[in-house]
Parts: structure tokens; sequence; C-alpha cells
């Protein structure tokens, strides 16, 4: 399998790739890791005339602190995620996460900005930035604009990204110390996407849930926040039936398609399971 | 669509730099197989499954039929062709597969011992629960796995100067 012909373009700065986007119009295309972009260009499922690759852009890696704040580089890889220290002391569901994306291998390539610009919703990131509240700083012609990741995701494949932009950073305020936080997800195997999966950050104080987030992955055309089903643990000991009233809300606002990964029936029940499990460890990690 | 020309690129492979014209949308797989002739890295799936095509790229593992040739331009590429010593010596990653039977029809080797080459890399101790998740992005149809974990056990201990025969069971 032979992806169709394009031109290939190497800009050494986010300006000049900006540029070049915008010059090249709606046919031209960032390329990250290029570990969802290459397979869908080999199926033709993606045809772009230009490649515009962000490989070689000073600048767009690393995760570092910033305030309250945690920022990832757009280019950061999903071991370099894996690796970083920071991560594993203040928010180390996202090493939960990025460790049932796929293989070393594509872990090696595949960055943080493009599973979070991709808008497919079998990408397990954007659920997750959902549930910490990141923002996404996108960068274009006019200079920089930030959109809450809550508001990003439109459709499959739609999002809140224009042409001409590039997603640069992404940053999000660190849980409080002492969260408890999982991310469950169901795959068939090594390498697939998730059937259903969910993320799940909460505080407990004196006993009883202070706040709680909950995110969902690959149960709808969108990642999904779970609104009614964090609320439902709020105010109480988080116990049996505070989590089964989470993971009926959860189920109630998922709409996820009858597919090879199963039927919906079978894909709303696999939520729920993954639901209660997340509530259940990420309490158990609460301090 | 417009026919882009090609471009030259040129790739560090096994400690040498090697140059060719190519199309962008020519895979690193193919510019290794087809340009280069080193026909060790195999081409399996196509679809970033089986990891027949692992190489390392600039202390990475990578699926090489998922990476245009000209993104590594200037890279430094290791394919299995690169694993033996100079003086034709095997790794012993490679005699450990020869020695436990970590391959049957061969066809998932090249890229199991490169993708454990840089796992041992990383990892020079590594359990077997940590060799089964590192060599998860490469599947093999013949073997069932276990011959190839203790392979890689056992070249884990021979590179960190344990006698081989401890490894065996
Ligand atoms: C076998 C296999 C299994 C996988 N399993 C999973 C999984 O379980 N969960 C999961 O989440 N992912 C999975 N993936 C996808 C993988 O995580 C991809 O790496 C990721 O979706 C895209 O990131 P990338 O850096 O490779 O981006 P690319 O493939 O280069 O780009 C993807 C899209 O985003 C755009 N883009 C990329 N970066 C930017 C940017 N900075 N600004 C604007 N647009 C940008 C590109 O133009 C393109 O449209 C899998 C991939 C493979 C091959
Ligand atoms: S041929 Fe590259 S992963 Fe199968
Ligand atoms: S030995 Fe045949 S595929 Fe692994």
């Amino acid at each position: 399998m032979i992806p169709g012909r394009f031109t290939y373009h190497r800009p050494n700065s986010v300006g000049e790739a900006v540029k070049l986007l915008a010059d090249l119009g709606e046919e031209a295309r960032p390329l990250a890791g290029g570990h969802s972009l290459i397979p869908m260009m080999k199926l033709r499922l993606a045809q772009p005339e230009h490649l515009v690759d962000l490989g070689r852009i000073g600048g767009l890696k690393g995760v570092r602190s910033e305030g309250a704040d945690i920022v990832l580089g757009a280019m950061t890889t999903q071991a370099e995620i894996l690796d970083s220290a920071l991560l594993r002391e203040k928010a180390p569901i996202l090493q939960e996460a990025a460790q049932v994306i796929a293989d070393p291998q594509v872990r090696y390539q595949g960055t943080i900005g493009g599973n979070v610009a991709n808008g497919d919703p079998g990408n397990d990131m954007p659920g997750l930035m959902l549930c910490l509240d990141a923002r996404y700083t996108l960068t274009g012609g006019k200079g920089n604009r930030q959109v809450a990741a809550r508001d990003f995701y439109e459709a499959a494949f739609f999002t809140k990204l224009q042409p001409g932009e590039i997603l640069t950073e992404i940053r999000f305020a660190a849980p409080t110390a002492g969260h408890g936080w999982a991310y469950e997800k169901l795959k068939r195997k090594i390498g697939d996407y998730a059937v259903a999966a969910a993320a799940v950050v909460l505080t407990m104080s004196g006993g009883k849930c202070s706040g709680a987030s909950i995110a969902l992955t690959n149960v709808a055309q969108t990642p999904l926040l779970a609104v009614d089903a964090a609320k439902a643990l709020v105010d109480t000991a988080v116990d049996a039936g505070a989590i089964d009233a989470a993971a009926k809300a959860a189920i109630a606002i998922s709409d996820p398609t009858t597919d090879t990964r199963g039927p919906v029936e079978y894909r709303r029940s696999v939520l729920g399971v993954m639901v209660r499990r997340a509530i259940a460890r990420a309490k158990s990690r609460a301090r | 669509m417009s026919n882009p020309a090609k471009t030259r690129v040129t790739i560090n492979v096994n400690g040498k730099d090697m140059s060719a014209e190519v199309e962008p949308r020519t895979l690193l797989i193919h510019f290794l197989r087809e340009n280069l002739n080193l026909t060790g890295p195999h081409i399996g799936c196509e679809t970033t499954h089986c990891g027949a095509c692992t190489v390392d790229l600039d202390g990475r593992s990578v699926k090489s039929c998922t990476l245009f040739a000209v993104q590594a331009e200037g890279s430094k590429v290791v394919t299995i062709e690169g694993m033996a010593a100079a003086d034709g010596s095997l790794h012993p990653l490679q005699a450990a597969f020869a020695e436990h039977h970590g391959l049957q029809c061969g066809f998932c080797t090249p890229g199991m011992i490169t993708r454990a080459y840089r796992l041992l890399q990383e990892n020079p101790t590594p359990t077997d629960e940590e060799i089964r998740f590192g060599i998860a992005g490469n599947i093999c149809r013949c073997t069932g796995y276990q011959n190839i974990v203790k392979a890689i056990r056992s070249a884990a201990q021979v590179m960190a100067g344990q006698p081989r025969k401890e490894a065996a069971e």
C-alpha cells in the first residue's frame, strides 16, 4: 500500500509552517507522527496534495510546568509522555492512558498534538483533555487563540481547528494534590481502539467526594464530558449506590454505533463497566 | 494533481551514509528494500500492526512502513543487517534466537530482534512481563512467543555478562 503523491515541505519554525499552510490552502495538511495520517493516505481516505512536516520545528516538544499549569508541546510523543517525571508526579492519568495506546513503535512516533487534533473518536487523549479541562493553543496567520478541549470537538474528524492553523500547545491546571485518577479502556487486542473507555479524576476530603470529572472515549462521534455522572459522585462517599448512579448517567449520554467492536447494547454495557472500574480505582488512589 | 519531483534523501544506514532519489511518498521500508537492497526488514501487513518492518531510527523502534523516507533525512537507521559485529559474529540477540528456537519461519524475526535490541538498550534487565509489553507491536504467527521471550531474556543475561546456561530452563 503506497500513499498518493504529494509535495513535501519541511519548515523550521511555526511561523514558516503557518505561512506554508496559508499559501498552499485547503489541500495542505500538517504531518506530525504520521501514525493516523499515513495509514489514512494508504487507504486514500486522505489525499493531501501537500504535507507540511512539523517534525523539525524546535520548541514544539516537551512537558513543562508553568505556574499552576502543565504545558505539553504538540510534538511531544506518547513515549515522551510515559517518560516524563513531571507527569508521573502531577498528572499520572496521562501516562495510564498513553500506556494503552497502540504499541511501543506507535508510541515512539505518535504525538500528543496529532492525537488530539486528529478528531478520530477512537483517539484516547481527547477524552482525557475533556476530563482535565485542557485548553489548546491554535496558531494561525493572525497569531494564537485558545480553545477549550470541551468546545473543540464537533463531530467525527470535525474540530474547531481551521485550515491554516496548527495546534501548538496543550495546557491544563494540574489536578489537586492527592487526587485519585484512572483511565479504563477495553480493547480487543493490542493496537485496537477502545470498545469503550472512561477517564476519571476525583478528590476526596473527610470521606466524601469534593470534586469529580468524568469523560468517555469512543462511545459517540466525539469524546463526551459526563457532567451528570460526575455530579452523581460529588458529596457522596462514592459508595456502591453513587457509582451505580454515575455509570447509569454515563450510559445515558452515550451514543455508540454497532461496528466490529460489537453491537450498541454491548458497547454501552462495557462503558458502564469501564466507568465503574475507573471510579473505584480513582477512589482507591485518592488521598 | 501535481506530480512532484523526486528529491534526494541521505540517511545513515548501519553506519554508512546512503542516498537515493525518491518520491516524497516513498516509505522508509521501500527505500531500504528497493533503493538499498536491504531486504532484512520485511513487509507484512503494511498497516502498522505486525512490526515485521521494524527498524531502529535515532534510538527509537519504528515501523518503517509508516514513515516516509524524507522524514528520516539525516537520521541514523539500524536494520537487522547492522546487528552482527564487523567480523560477522552474531549479536547476542541473534545468537539467543537461534539457540532458544525464537523463530520458526523467520518472517517476524528481523523486526522482533531490532525491537528487542532497543528494548534491552532501555531496560537491560526486563522481567518476562516487561519483555511481552515491549514486543507487543511485533506479531509472530508461528512460535507462540514463549521461545521469543526466552531468547530475549537469555540475550539480556549474556549482555549483562552472566553465563548463557542460566537463561535456559
Ligand atoms: C496500529 C495503531 C493503533 C493505534 N491505536 C490507537 C489507540 O488505541 N488510541 C489512540 O488514541 N490512538 C491510536 N492510534 C493513533 C496514534 O495514536 C496516532 O499517532 C495519533 O492518532 C495521531 O498522532 P500523530 O502524531 O501520528 O499525527 P498524524 O498522523 O501526523 O496527524 C493526524 C492528523 O492530525 C493533524 N495534525 C497533527 N498534528 C497537528 C498539529 N500539531 N496541529 C494541527 N493538526 C495536526 C494532521 O494533519 C492529521 O490530519 C493508533 C495508531 C496505529 C497505527
Ligand atoms: S509491515 Fe509495517 S507494521 Fe506490518
Ligand atoms: S517465526 Fe514465523 S512469524 Fe514469527
